[in-house]
């Protein structure tokens, strides 16, 4: 048995649907409902067992359960436990709340495989009701124009959405084609986003002072040509950096992640204080470097077929 | 501090002009005194307080820092301020201090000693925020480094306060950060300060091209154009001040000129490299733009490139004003003024005796030196005026070269063509039967070209390297380029001037495209 498995397997555990966690083409699949039904839209046909937050199941003498992790829509950490110890992967996850998922809830453990995307001190993300805050100014100051946020198109997208409504932007927001469905499946399972209209084959003039949203690949690509003297806007992590927003071509970044930053990570740590760590999926080495000054036992996890810049 | 920090990364975001400029005149509007003199002197590059060296700033974080996890950040960040900046939200914070003003900051910074300093610094620091820290630490440390010249500066502040920039040019010189007399003139406070006893940029006058005209050698005088860099020399017999195009002051980078120049008054001219033909080594250009960018140079840079001026024409003699007097007068001032000067470092550039338009069109098509451009043609009972005029300057430029390339490479452009690939580099045939890549460009082409070309390179790319296309090898391009020359830095062993697409040769096969041996044989 396997979690997310990057070639497809016999038996596979999923924490979530993000595309390097959640193949296609496994046997049998276990997952939250939520991830599952994002499977299904993405693969097509993909069968599973659903397991519902806190629940569990037993395989060979292994307890397996799942817990939210707080990264998008549905993903979950996994708990496995045998003969009185407790290993927990956590899978991608976030500390802060987020209106479009589940919070994250720390399990007690012995031993934590956890993630590192932004696992560097240069890392914290701000609250993002400032990113928003950025956002909307960027709106009103180019109402000629519009503001097009670049963002993954599975929890990003949704989230940005979802929190322009919590700031009291009832205007309808416009999306690229490629997120309608999956802002549907978001409305389908009870996360409110309002009036979503698709900005392709609209006449120019019709996105004057509106806020799209699009994937980060279509910014700087020929479907952004038909968008009115578009301010381009970026929502990830990586934002925090400077020369990382100017490669991109971005004039708006906006400092948004769904992964824990530095901060959420050890202060997990020194929360759950396991007698061991593993680090995965990131900067492993500087996060390997903080348990030893805080004589944590801890080592790196090389994992194959990771991409950690796409959805930061 | 946060609204001057939020100017900085405004700045660093942005890559058009005119929001740039839109950016700042807002900032200086609105922004408090001092602080929007102290910013306008940091953007301007007239504030110096380097205070704090970068290897303090290193010090500083080793000090707080754990050096293994300073040194993973630094080299994920790739820049030691912003690495600080960011890892400065990991300390712990005072809470409920209050962040300082610029203008507090610039004031003890200037009155710390080099001691106090790194202290100082990181008391500000615990002040503010990431961006604030940021733009604390590029302050501290001298050079702001977002892509503004004192050019872009001054023209933001005239458009604050809706004044012509080449007012605001003529008392720039004359004034001081935080430049408290500047706003109270912009904001109509005060009068004009008066910039009498300073040595100040007068806007250059420029030409317009030629084309297929003619004109008549008896209302024209001819004289070679140049192929340096246009520069104004200005002194009132205390201070000398060199100044470029665009009016950017660059007495730093040719001091050795600045030195030499004894006379008083406003001269404009070429700067060109000294070599064994009159015009200067073909070189000339390369060299003087690597140097045009400095703010000091070496003893030994002055000695690899001897610079000199020649001498086009003379906007004041002493405090008289010539400008409204008609160019012959102006040449007879000009010839005399050239002869009390320093023969080393300024000639004179000559007139081209013709007897009639298709004579000048001979003696131009026959020139070979590498230093002329062109032909420049100024009306002989012409004012000097700022700008282009239409009638009075001409350039009249020698027939480009033209050169058939296979497009190798393509790249996207900036701004409003940022979805297109707009950059092309291009090869010639060398002598193994490979390519190799002979320059690039990004101009010449219509729109319709340019979408054309785009749909190229997106259906022919065999490779993607980071924001680089590399494309089919079969698209031939009509290159037109003013000279060429020997360049130890392209595998080629040349380089174009100012290349640009003439034609799209959809109709012809790479392998007929030019070989690198044609190329050379333009040296001229």
């Amino acid at each position: 048995m396997w979690i997310d498995p990057s070639r497809p397997a016999e038996r596979a555990l999923v924490t979530h649907g993000h595309a390097d966690h959640a193949r296609s083409g496994h046997g049998a699949v276990w997952a939250t409902p939520e991830t599952l039904a994002i499977m299904a839209l993405r693969y097509g046909t993909e069968m599973g067992t659903p397991v519902a937050y806190g629940d569990g199941f037993e395989e060979r003498g292994v307890k397996i359960s799942f817990h939210p992790a707080g990264h998008v829509l549905g993903s979950a950490q996994i708990l496995l436990e045998h003969a009185g110890e407790r290993v927990v992967v956590t899978g991608d996850y976030k500390r802060r709340a987020d209106p479009t998922c589940a919070l994250f809830e720390p399990v007690p453990c012995d031993v934590l495989i956890t993630e590192a995307t932004f696992g560097l001190p240069v890392f914290t993300h701000p609250p993002i009701t400032g990113e928003i805050a950025k956002l909307l100014d960027a709106r009103e100051a180019n109402s000629d124009g519009c503001v097009v946020v670049g963002a993954y198109a599975l929890g990003k997208a949704q989230r940005v959405i979802a929190e322009l409504r919590r700031a009291g932007y009832d205007a309808p927001i416009y999306i690229h084609g490629a997120m309608q469905k999956m802002c549907e499946l978001y409305e389908a399972h009870g996360v409110a986003l309002g009036e979503l209209v698709m900005a392709t084959g609209l006449a120019k003039g019709a996105l004057k002072g509106a806020i799209v949203v699009a994937p980060p690949s279509a910014l700087n690509d020929r479907w952004a040509r038909r968008l009115p003297d578009p301010v381009t806007a970026m929502a990830s992590g990586w934002m925090r950096v400077r020369q990382r927003a100017r490669q991109k071509n971005v004039e708006l970044p906006l400092v948004i992640s769904d992964h824990a930053d530095w901060n959420e990570l050890t202060e997990t740590l020194l929360e759950l204080r396991p007698s061991e760590t593993w680090i995965t999926h990131g900067r492993t080495d500087a996060l390997g470097r903080w348990c030893e000054l805080h004589q944590l036992k801890a080592r790196a996890l090389d994992l194959v077929g990771r991409e950690d810049e796409d959805e930061g | 501090m946060e609204r001057f920090a939020a100017l900085i990364d405004g700045l660093v975001y942005t890559r058009s002009r005119d929001t740039k400029i839109r950016l700042i005149a807002d900032y200086l509007r609105d922004a408090p005194d001092p602080d929007r003199g102290w910013a306008l002197a940091a953007l301007a590059g007239t504030l110096s307080i380097a205070t704090v060296k970068s290897t303090a700033i290193r010090a500083m974080a080793d000090e707080r820092f754990d050096p293994a996890l300073f040194r993973m950040s630094r080299d994920y960040v790739g820049d030691t301020a912003e690495t600080v900046a960011l890892m400065w939200d990991q300390l712990p914070h005072l809470a409920g201090t209050t962040p300082p003003t610029l203008g507090e900051v610039i004031d003890l910074l200037k009155n710390a000693s080099r001691a106090r300093a790194p202290s100082l610094l990181a008391e500000l620091m615990d002040r503010l925020d990431a961006d604030g820290r940021y733009a604390l630490l590029k302050l501290a440390s001298g050079g702001m480094r977002v892509g503004i010249s004192a050019r872009l500066a001054k023209t933001a502040f005239a458009q604050a306060f809706n004044l012509s920039v080449d007012d605001v040019e003529e008392v720039w010189h004359a004034l001081r950060p935080p430049y408290a007399e500047l706003f109270a003139w912009g904001e109509g406070k005060t009068e004009r300060p008066d910039p009498s006893e300073t040595a100040f940029f007068r806007p250059f006058m420029l030409a317009h091209p030629l084309d297929d005209g003619t004109v008549d050698l008896a209302d024209f005088a001819a004289e070679w154009k140049w192929d340096g860099i246009r520069i104004q020399i200005a002194s009132t017999g205390i201070e000398t001040r060199l100044f470029s195009r665009g009016g950017d002051e660059v007495s730093g980078a040719f001091p050795e000129i600045a030195a030499a120049f004894k006379g008083i008054g406003v001269v404009d001219g070429e700067l060109l490299v000294r070599g064994e033909v009159q015009g200067g080594e073909a070189a000339s250009f390369n060299a003087l733009q690597q140097r045009l960018g400095r703010k000091t140079v070496t003893a030994a840079m002055q000695a690899e490139y001897p610079v000199f001026v020649r001498l086009y024409d003379i906007l004041f003699d002493g405090a008289e004003d010539l400008r409204a007097q008609p160019w012959h007068q102006r040449r007879s001032r000009i010839e005399a003024f050239a002869a009390t000067l320093d023969p080393v470092r300024f000639d004179l550039s000559a007139i081209i005796e013709a007897r009639d338009f298709d004579h000048l069109a001979e003696i131009r098509g026959g020139s070979r030196d590498a230093a002329i451009e062109g032909v420049m043609l100024k009306r002989r009972d012409a004012p000097y005026l700022a700008g282009r005029k239409v009638g009075l300057w001409y350039k009249w430029k020698r027939e480009p070269l033209v050169a058939d390339c296979v497009m190798m490479y393509a790249q996207r452009g900036s701004g409003k063509r940022s979805s297109y690939y707009s950059d092309y580099t291009f090869g010639c045939w060398g002598e193994d039967g490979n390519l190799l890549p002979v320059g690039k460009a990004y101009s010449g082409f219509s729109d319709e070209e340019l979408k054309w070309l785009d749909r190229f390179v997106r259906n022919n790319t065999v490779a993607r390297f980071g924001p680089v296309r590399e494309v089919e090898k079969s698209l031939v391009l009509e290159v037109a380029f003013d000279a060429v020359h020997e360049s130890k830095r392209h595998k080629s062993g040349i380089a174009m001037r100012f290349p640009r697409i003439s034609r799209l040769r959809r109709d012809k096969p790479a392998d007929e495209a030019d070989r690198v041996e044609t190329l050379k044989s333009m040296i001229g």
